[in-house]
């Protein structure tokens, strides 16, 4: 009876908040992947290939997350991503040819950069101006301007890639510090950042208020339009720095390149415990989704299991954790066990 | 009577009348050709599968609930109906692969709306996960080839012709059949929406959830009805699609889900819930329609069609959230 | 008269007994309605009367006792066993359809219990129209409801209870949200049900108005009745006396400092459709009372001063500067508070902690370089408020939601008092508090005028007003028609000069 009690209390403290069953759930899938196939999923080459993959799409899940924390949602971060990446690359491919090397080199690629960080922060002042100051649903503003970014990247180039960059412009993407891929630096830098900024500024912390009861927060004297503007600002540059590094892997820039990845941000933020409808959720969450589906992907790929499977698993686990989520009394085989009929 | 102009002229679906009426006015000026059976028919052909599809996500929106999966239905729904006639049973009849068509979609509804009415999930989560299962089983289980002979019963039915006609220059201009099935889809929604008390359930349930229960309105079962009508209209927009192109692309059809969704906030229902019409829903995909197909005429590249779409949806819905904004700050 | 056969009673209630896990909701309560006959059932937040509503309609079910409707014993009572009995519940919030039209809303329910597949829009136009004309009121049957003010909201809410058979109406805190003529149009409706043979249980913790159409009365305090009789033997002290268990003392305030420095102008403040030529001046240490009755320009008034409402006209000087009107960042910056009339929505976040729903409004403040928050200092700061507001929280990192209306306003309360205001404006202070936090607010707007702050407070109870206002302010149509000193008058003066 003792031992039965103690193992109760252990399954409730595991199955209490969100993102300790999504912990389960990422230590899970990594187990059972690496118990499938040992030698392939757990080699030193699929973890660095893991580690290259997923931070893109990840950056854009932080992005998400920020705006979902106030209620709203950013669906234009991936058009916004391309257009500044077509940006840096036309500036790149126009004054820095190919061959350039050394410092100069790196010059340009950091004013490409810094354009792109600002086009990203124009696009995102954009956005907040429409649904701060003149009050759009966030969800149509975004997805208009969405269109307009991504339209403007095919008028800029005709639909086509922009390529032929120098050397430099490889290090974000494939470099690797201290044997570490750089993309999975910056990913845990900049969630380390938005972790920081949620939890320990009084901005995070309105951003959470705001997104329990925006109307309260008015009443409360929050300066809700600022606080908007710097949360779509945010979210804009976090997409530029994402489109940055698909531009990298990819060793160009198109306007269609990452389409899947709006879906797939939406996902991860609402898997990771975002609640869309503001005011609940924690970077960590957001990060242990993201893994989980990178273990579930990778690992079925190497089962041999199609690309567009992952897609079907991605929705179905989606739904298994919202499920769960709101009857967390499901997991619990004691309380299974004492279901009234 | 100057009151019943302002009203109107606040209403979404004037302010989308205008627009339209602008931009004909504009095109028949810029192109003589504008106004001519041919341009019609084109426009009404483009609207076809759009209309069914808006009429979908309004009856959802009116509910208090967003579906983005109808089209990830559609697309499902057309390429399961292929491959299952070609593979046995390719002597159906066209009405029959409409029928099997409009199941499959009820079905894959059927499972949006135990989630939704029986599990209580939100509809936007419920909806993005599902858009994923159905996308990811058909391209993992059924196939990611297209699909270009399709079954004779759905290559007939896009061969059916309601008008037909040759242009001075020797081309052809047709109207199909499948316009008629678009027609009959919003009479027959309109029907169930002022007509039944499933369809003032409908109304009520998104004016408010609570008051629903409240007063003994089964809400599940509402709601339960609203995602299984809605994938079976979907399944039929999929099989109307497939018919008309000739070909069922599985990769077809997703992506549109917002832009519908856009189309029926133009035409005046709120996401919030409670408010939508068929009129509206109508006259936004018109001007979707309007606007993708025929941007050119009135001297616009067709490479900025997708800022000339994204400029019409900030300004479609910038205008009410601006005036609501406006009227609330004159409100003490 | 004597020869008459005595009909059962409609409802009684014998020995019923409800519990949630554990705490007594109801104890061993017994009473009767009889038909035609209107009671009033009287306690504070918390005293059971929610759950007594909930048993009636049939939505949970008692541990213990006996419920009999005219005479038959109800077993296994269910909501829509409930609502075939007649017995109808009009809910606080009304539970209407916005975005229907009066018709349907008042006729919905009635072809819903019929069972109907078909939409018969005649019909409904009919049963609405027919049913408005025995309640004996006219509203336009195809205006959307969103249209229409709270007290034809509450009428339609009446006739869609009566639109089929009902026996008895439960009307929940049924006057708070009316002004004293919308109140007595109720009463007369009300007469008119009873007439008619249809009875009615009044359910408020504010009930004085009420009395004098009820025949009897009930008092609930801590799940148990404590008193009943007929209404003639109770008075609004009576009522007070019974609900809170103790004397509740309404003594005018402390005068203030003749010399007190001024130290707020309103000059001439005017907004078009809700107030107009608005002036008034506020002295350090000073209680100012703002009444009126709904509609008369007071909520507007007190919003505008906060810088919710822009105003079209006018100035507002706090210590000497003129304030920037219609920003509400400005007038807090500038030194004014605000604790709004609706807790739930415009003051609390819910579901947000305790301990943050007071940090709120202390950010800037516990801000260092970088946008980085002291925490330390901000929660230090934070528990230290809630303590000297007296807060009662087991733990301040519970969501706000689980305190009790009084703690929650001591919560709001908190919030502004942290920041240190000069001018702080309460919007109905003692709404959806029970009795006694209700007192131990109004300690508190006496200990902050004893701290030389301007206290506001804008409420349309009159005895709140006298108890705690050095000078009251009555509005009427958007202007300030009189400037009476809080000690110098009664309360069914100030009562008469409201409704002139």
């Amino acid at each position: 009876m003792e031992h039965q009690r103690r193992l109760q209390t252990f399954m409730s403290t595991l199955i209490a908040s969100p993102e300790a069953r999504l912990a389960v759930i990422a230590v899970l899938v990594f187990g059972v992947m690496a118990a499938l196939s040992p030698d392939r999923f757990l080699s030193a080459q699929n973890m660095t290939s893991m580690a290259f993959q997923f931070p893109e799409f990840a950056i854009l899940a932080l992005a998400m997350t920020l705006t979902m924390l106030t209620g709203g949602i950013d669906l234009s971060v991936v058009g916004i991503g391309n257009l500044s990446a077509i940006i840096a690359a036309t500036l790149l491919t126009t004054y820095a040819s190919a061959g350039l090397t050394g410092t100069d080199a790196l010059m340009w690629y950091g004013l490409a950069f810094g354009a792109a960080l600002l086009v990203g922060a124009s696009a995102g002042l954009l956005n907040g101006v429409l649904i701060a100051v003149l009050g759009l649903p966030a969800i149509l503003a975004t997805l208009g301007t969405g269109l307009i970014f991504t339209g403007l990247a095919v008028v800029l180039t005709n639909g086509s890639a922009v390529m032929g960059f120098p050397a430099v412009v490889a290090f974000l993407g494939n470099g690797l510090i201290f044997g570490i891929p750089v993309p999975l630096i910056l990913f845990a830098v900049l969630a380390a950042g938005l972790s920081f900024v949620l939890t320990r500024t009084g901005f995070g912390l309105k951003v959470q208020m705001f997104g329990a009861n925006p109307l309260a927060a008015r009443f409360a004297a929050i300066d809700i339009t600022s606080m908007l503007l710097r949360v779509y600002i945010s979210s804009g540059v976090l997409a530029a720095i994402a489109g940055m590094l698909v531009m990298s892997r990819a060793n160009s820039a198109k306007a269609d390149y990452g389409s899947s990845y709006l879906l797939l941000a939406v996902l991860i933020a609402v898997l990771g415990g975002v609640n869309p409808y503001g005011g609940y959720g924690r970077v960590i969450g957001v990060v242990l989704a993201v893994l989980s589906m990178q273990f579930l992907s990778s690992g079925l790929n190497m089962l041999g299991v199609s690309n567009f499977s992952r897609e079907l698993i991605w929705g179905a686990l989606l739904i298994l954790v919202m499920i769960i989520n709101t009857r967390p009394d499901l997991l619990n085989p004691f309380n299974a066990l004492r279901a009234k009929p | 009577m100057m009151d019943v102009i302002r009203k109107n002229l606040a209403r979404n679906e004037t302010l989308v009348l205008l627009v339209i009426l602008g931009f004909c006015v504009l095109a028949a000026v810029s192109d003589r050709g504008f106004l001519s059976v041919p341009t019609m028919t084109d426009l009404l052909r483009g609207s076809i599968v759009l209309t069914i599809f808006a009429v979908a996500a309004m009856l959802v929106l009116v509910s208090g609930g967003i579906d983005v999966s109808f089209t990830a239905i559609a697309a499902f729904t057309m390429y399961a109906t292929a491959m299952l006639l070609n593979t046995y049973a390719p002597g159906v009849p066209w009405y029959l692969a409409i029928l099997l068509g409009m199941l499959i979609g009820a079905t894959l509804g059927c499972i949006n709306g135990i989630l939704i009415a029986g599990f209580g999930l939100p509809t936007l989560i419920v909806t993005l996960g599902t858009l994923s299962i159905f996308r990811g089983f058909m391209l993992t289980f059924i196939g990611q080839k297209q699909i270009t002979t399709l079954p004779p019963g759905m290559r007939e039915f896009g061969r059916m012709m309601m008008i037909r006609g040759e242009n001075a220059d020797g081309s052809f201009y047709a109207l199909p059949w499948a316009f008629a099935a678009t027609v009959l889809v919003v009479v027959l929604t309109w029907f169930i929406l002022q007509k039944t008390m499933m369809g003032r359930s409908i109304f009520a349930i998104g004016g408010s959830v609570e008051s629903a229960r409240r007063i003994g309105i089964n809400v599940r079962g509402t709601q339960f009805f609203i995602y299984v009508y809605v994938g079976a209209l979907a399944g039929l927009a999929g099989i109307i699609h497939s018919s008309m192109a000739r070909v069922a692309n599985p990769f077809d059809l997703v992506g549109l889900e917002l832009y519908v969704i856009a189309a029926v906030v133009l035409g005046g229902a709120r996401l919030a819930g409670g408010y939508g019409t068929l009129s509206g829903t109508m006259l936004g995909v018109a001007l979707i329609v309007l606007v993708r197909n025929s941007l050119v005429v009135i001297g616009v590249p067709a490479t900025w069609q997708s800022v000339a779409v994204g400029i019409l949806i900030l300004i479609g819905t910038g205008l009410p959230a601006w005036q609501a904004k406006r009227t609330a700050a004159k409100a003490a | 008269m004597s020869q008459m056969p005595v009909a059962p009673d409609l409802v009684s209630f014998s020995g019923v007994t409800k519990t949630y896990s554990g705490i007594t909701a109801l104890d061993g309560v017994s009473f009767v309605i009889k038909r035609g006959e209107a009671v009033c059932l009287a306690g504070e937040n918390g005293s059971g009367k929610s759950t007594l509503i909930k048993i009636l309609a049939g939505v949970e079910r008692p541990d213990r006792g006996k419920i009999m409707f005219s005479g038959v014993e109800q077993v296994a009572l269910n909501p829509r066993l409930s609502a075939a009995s007649g017995i109808k519940v009009i809910f606080q919030d009304f539970s209407l359809f916005p975005n229907l039209s009066v018709a349907e809303n008042i006729a919905f329910s009635a072809e819903i219990s019929t069972g109907a597949t078909w939409f018969n829009r005649a019909r409904i136009q009919t049963l609405a129209a027919a049913t408005m004309k025995r309640v004996g009121v006219e509203l336009n049957l195809n205006a959307p409801v969103e249209t229409l003010s709270v007290a034809h909201k509450q009428l339609v809410a009446i006739c869609r209870a009566l639109a089929t058979d009902a026996q008895l109406i439960i009307m929940d805190e049924p006057t708070t949200a009316l002004t004293e003529k919308e109140v007595r149009a109720l009463l007369t409706i009300i007469r008119r049900l009873k007439a008619d043979g249809v009875a009615v249980l009044f359910v408020s913790h504010k009930l004085a108005e009420v009395l004098e159409v009820c025949e009897s009365v009930v008092v609930l305090r801590n799940g148990k009745k404590v008193a009943d009789g007929p209404a003639s033997e109770f008075d609004a002290a009576k009522l007070t006396r019974h609900m809170t268990g103790r004397d509740v003392a309404s003594a005018a305030p402390t005068p203030i400092d003749q010399s007190a420095p001024e130290l707020m102008r309103v000059e001439d403040l005017g907004k078009a459709g809700a107030f107009e030529s608005v002036s008034f001046a506020l002295h350090q240490g000073e209680v100012l009372g703002i009444s009126g009755l709904l509609g008369s320009g007071r909520t507007a008034l007190a919003k505008a001063l906060f810088g919710l409402v822009a105003p079209d006209s006018g100035s507002i000087t706090l210590d000497n500067q003129k304030i920037v009107l219609g920003d509400p960042l400005k007038a807090a910056a500038a030194g004014i508070g605000y604790v709004p009339e609706d807790r739930l929505t415009e003051g609390l976040f819910l579901l947000q902690p305790i301990a943050r729903n007071v940090a709120i409004g202390r950010l800037e403040a516990h801000t260092a370089g970088g946008g980085m928050l002291n925490l330390q200092s901000l929660w230090g700061e934070t528990a230290d408020w809630l303590k000297r507001l007296k807060v009662k929280a087991a733990n301040i990192e519970a969501p706000v939601r689980s305190l009790s209306g009084g703690n929650q306003q001591r919560v709001v309360l908190a919030r502004w008092l942290a920041r240190g205001p000069k001018v702080l404006v309460l919007n109905g202070p003692s709404v959806g508090v029970d009795v006694g936090s209700k007192a131990e607010i109004h300690e508190i707007i006496a200990g902050l005028s004893a701290q030389g702050l301007g206290v506001i407070v804008i409420s349309d109870d009159l005895p709140e007003l006298l108890s705690t206002c050095h000078r009251i302010l009555v509005m009427k149509e958007g202007k300030i028609i009189d400037d009476v000193a809080g000690n110098a008058i009664t309360e069914v003066d100030l009562a008469h000069r409201l409704a002139s």
